[in-house]
């Protein structure tokens, strides 16, 4: 370090001159990811706040439309997506400690899963649009009046269900769609060595944001499908 | 913030946790507990997200304070758009049925 006012600093080329240390740039963008996640919190919170609500008034619609849903796949869908959680987290400790290979390698893992419970997820809105489950004016709830003769069910409460049920899955996906787009433009990066124990900040940044929509998932299971499995008397 | 790297055998635990309490979740909701039902489905809930947060996600070993007050008051607004919305609407019926 010289004593001259146009010092050049010595550091690598992954610390920012604005910085001091790497160390404080990596607790920057961490703390930076946060605050994003904070107003995702509050964006899907107005969904889970309207889901209250409507479930404290119809309950009976929501728990026959829970009832349709596939808790099979449900499960294994959650499954998917807590392995995912496991290899991102993996793949952070990898870039910590500079194994390449293993970093790419648990990042394509985690795309793998990603597309798998896309698919899975798929499936299941299939079959609700076979069962004239999606609101529209096709919707329909008369399998389920059949289905479920103990519980009075009201078609256009019944649609509210599930008009809450796509539109909060849906978020749900897109946020799983654009992590699986993240985690591709990582796994380039991570193929062409950019990532080293001194610079994995986009890496951590990136499993924040997935870790985070399982968070998401890990709520929306219980919320949508186990809402009443009890055995009807 | 994540200078501390966790060991492999804490992930795999974690995620053992994690998967055994999904399964549990899947089973019980099967079961009659009468009002708990919706109780015990969001108290495992939360214990798996609390996993998630602390450890896949670092929390617990972050050094940044600032880090874990955004998240504590995040968490915090969130309940009181729950709340404040629900003690709305659960006694709006009282007076006008």
């Amino acid at each position: 370090m010289s004593d001259s006012p146009i010092a050049v600093e010595e550091h690598g080329p992954e610390l920012r001159h604005h910085f001091e240390t790497v160390e404080q740039q990596r607790n920057a963008a961490s703390l930076g990811m946060w605050l994003f996640l904070g107003t995702e919190i509050m964006f899907f919170g107005g969904m889970f706040c309207a889901y209250l609500i409507y479930r404290m008034n119809y309950f009976n619609e929501f728990a026959a439309g829970s009832r349709s849903l596939d808790v099979w796949l449900g499960t294994i869908n959650t499954m998917v997506l807590i392995c995912s959680s496991l290899t991102v987290a993996l793949g952070v400790r990898a870039a910590q400690m500079g194994k390449r290979t293993l970093l790419v390698i648990l990042l394509l893992t985690t795309i793998i899963f990603g597309f798998a419970f896309l698919g899975i997820k798929g499936i299941e809105w299939y079959d609700k649009y076979k069962e004239h489950h999606i609101p529209g004016t096709s919707f329909s709830a008369d399998d389920l009046v059949r289905d479920y003769p103990q519980i009075h069910i009201d078609q256009s409460h019944e649609q509210l269900y599930f008009s809450l049920y796509f539109a909060m899955t849906g978020l749900h996906a897109l946020h799983m769609v654009i992590g699986v787009g993240i985690f591709a433009f990582l796994t380039f990066h991570a193929w062409k060595g950019r990532y080293t124990p001194n610079y994995y900040t986009p890496v951590e940044i990136g499993g924040l944001y997935w870790h985070f929509v399982d968070i998401v998932w890990i709520y929306l299971f219980p919320l949508l499908y186990l809402i009443d499995r009890r055995p009807l008397g | 913030m994540s200078e501390h790297i966790m060991s492999s055998k804490l992930y795999y635990g974690i995620w053992i946790t994690l998967m055994i309490l999904t399964v549990v979740t899947a089973r019980v909701a099967f079961i009659d507990l009468g009002p708990f039902n919706t109780v015990v489905a969001l108290v495992i809930a939360t214990c798996k997200a609390l996993l998630v947060i602390l450890f896949f996600m670092h929390v617990k070993y972050a050094s940044e304070k600032l880090t874990k007050m955004v998240i504590i008051s995040s968490i915090f607004w969130l309940l009181i758009l729950l709340f404040l919305s629900l003690t709305d609407y659960s006694t709006r019926a009282l007076g006008h049925g």
